[in-house]
């Protein structure tokens, strides 16, 4: 098979070539670079650092009976990487190497995969569109002039437009599924605490999680059993073993979904619904039952959101300051002006205004007020799911309000922007696992989801439900804005 | 809920961020808008509603123990914009006053 098509392949095929010999690891590592992607990435930029050198002397190291062997993975610029700096999309870390591996990727490598190179992303992941990027924008494969989501919009890109098949983003508040959505690919953010967290820079820390991208379900069931499970260097891990996810093709005969539709009444594109309905028609074909109910309205959730996690971020980012990492402002002559002259030229617009809305926050007269009723809010919107979740096996809910927006149209109305976020914030306050999955295009050629969102600990559940809804669905194809079309190939 | 100019002030200092004057009008109208939206708290029924500080898991978190790796200080402060023998490089913190 020529590297032309070898970049079509599935993660768990192009692995298996490594293992059984037929395929050196260093051209399956390489594939991607050599189908369409040398030519898309110059239009798409989902990549910020990446060298063929790296990924040569990846491949040379990795072991060739691993589960992911020879795969080329991205990962988002916020994961600690040996080989690539680690940026965050930030001037503030211009140049900033780490001295180690993240968790996960240590456990990419041991499993055999090899690191593509780095994903960009909205600026310490805050953001929704990957705009907010030091780098410059990233670009929708499926329309230039719109965003991929974000904030791992790199990443997301990637793995629909053939760079690699697998891909790792992290999500705080919707940041794998919105992105995954906007870009026809699967996006899982695993229940908190199942993938470690050490070497993920950080930004809200009760929140946070390393999410996956794939272009099939059985892909994303592999990468999470490499990923997932305690880690001694990540106090927040779940001590118990992580869900055994192996049986992501054993159908959803029998499950019940929640159908929660007060929440699309309005405010939610036509297209979007109609989508839903027909993953719900689906799920019912391969014998699950709905039920429905009624939820409580999102925009909640999305102000609970703005106080905790930009008050986690407030805390965060105060170790950005011209000391220990990356930029320094050469003009601060005292301690006091380093701090504000490198944080004030380092940080980008959207991040200084999240470290002062959560500064606000949590400052004297303001906590109770802002902090602690949202904390409270928060105990209030984990109850929802709980209740929900004594009603049916997961909920089924759009990933997003609308079809992926155009560049520039959010970016200077925050509010807008943040309220894209609202069907994939509930999940993170919860602390539930949440997943994206790809349906048919829209009319006009974009991408539409459905988004999945389980009980802690229900990757089995979502995963086998995204694999029922895989195998019906009709994604629909690849490359208008290239004049170049292909399906991505879903039965089995 | 509307940030007043002192408020904005207040928090750039604290957050050590400086506010070009041809910003903060616009930015304090942005943060007052984000925390007018989320005045829609208030509406919502919070009795027994202790607050969280973390997702509610139900599965309590692993003992903490560490595996012996450590990190040499030389590659600790490598990634600085000024370091030397394994210690980072600051301006001077307090003047030198004549005893």
């Amino acid at each position: 098979m020529s590297s032309e098509e070898l970049w079509r392949l599935p993660a768990a095929q192009l692995a298996e070539r490594v293992r059984s010999g037929k395929l050196a690891a260093a051209a399956a590592a390489e594939s991607g670079w050599e189908g369409p992607a040398r030519v898309w990435e110059r239009d798409v930029h989902a990549v910020v650092h990446e060298a063929a050198s790296a990924r040569a002397r990846a491949a040379a190291a990795a072991p060739r009976d691993g589960a992911l062997a020879g795969v080329p993975v991205l990962v988002k610029d916020n994961l600690c990487t040996l080989d690539y700096p680690t940026t965050c999309g930030s001037r503030i870390l211009e140049g900033y190497r780490s001295p180690y591996d993240a968790t996960v990727i240590a456990r990419l490598r041991a499993a055999g995969g090899v690191i593509a190179g780095k994903g960009n992303m909205d600026e310490f992941a805050m953001g929704s569109s990957t705009e907010f990027s030091a780098y410059g924008p990233t670009r929708n494969p499926f329309d230039l002039s719109r965003v991929p989501g974000g904030s791992s919009g790199g990443p997301a890109a990637a793995v629909a437009y053939g760079l690699c098949p697998l891909a790792l983003g992290s999500d705080t508040g919707g940041s794998v599924r919105q992105p995954a959505a906007f870009c026809g690919v699967f996006g899982l953010k695993p229940t908190y605490g199942r993938l470690s967290r050490y070497g993920l820079v950080a930004f809200g820390s009760s929140l946070d999680q390393v999410g996956l991208f794939a272009r099939h379900a059985g892909d994303l069931a592999l990468l999470y059993g490499v990923l997932a499970g305690p880690d001694p260097w990540d106090r927040t891990t779940r001590g118990a073993p992580a869900p055994d996810v192996s049986a992501w093709d054993a159908g959803v005969e029998g499950l019940r979904f929640g159908w929660p539709a007060n929440l699309w009444k309005e405010g939610v594109d036509a297209e979007i619904v109609e989508a839903l309905e027909s993953a719900a028609a689906d799920l019912e074909k391969a014998g699950a039952r709905r039920v429905p109910f009624d939820f409580l309205p999102g925009e909640y959730a999305v102000a609970t959101y703005y106080l905790v996690a930009t008050a986690e971020a407030s805390s965060n980012l105060a170790r950005f300051d011209g000391v220990r990492y990356g930029f320094r402002d050469r003009e601060a002559t005292d301690v006091r002006s380093l701090y504000t002259r490198t944080r004030s030229a380092g940080f980008g617009p959207e991040v200084q205004r999240r470290i002062l809305l959560g500064t606000y926050a949590l400052s004297a007269g303001y906590y109770d007020a802002y902090y602690v009723t949202a904390q409270r809010a928060r105990t209030r919107i984990g109850r929802e799911y709980a209740q929900a979740f004594e009603k049916c096996d997961f909920l089924l809910m759009p990933a997003t309000p609308t079809l992926p927006f155009r560049l520039g149209e959010k970016t200077s109305d925050p509010l807008a922007m943040y309220l894209s976020d609202v069907f994939t914030i509930g999940a993170n306050l919860a602390g539930i696992p949440g997943l994206s999955v790809p349906r048919a295009l829209s009319r006009g050629g974009l991408p539409r989801a459905a988004q999945l969102l389980g009980p802690h600990d229900s990757e089995a559940v979502l995963l086998r439900a995204a694999r029922a809804l895989e195998v019906r669905g009709d994604r629909g194809r690849m490359g208008r804005a290239h004049h170049q079309e292909f399906a991505w190939p879903t039965k089995r | 809920m509307s940030i007043s100019r002192e408020d904005l002030e207040r928090i750039a200092e604290l957050a050590r961020l400086e506010i070009p004057a041809d910003r903060a009008e616009a930015l304090r109208l942005e943060l007052s808008a984000v925390l007018s939206f989320a005045e829609a708290l208030r509406k919502l029924d919070l009795a027994g509603c202790e607050p969280s500080q973390f997702a509610p898991s139900g599965v309590p978190m692993r003992v903490d123990e560490l595996d012996g790796r450590k990190l040499d200080p030389a590659r600790a402060t490598a990634g600085a914009p000024e370091s030397e023998d394994g210690y980072f490089i600051v301006p001077p913190i307090v003047d030198y006053i004549e005893p």
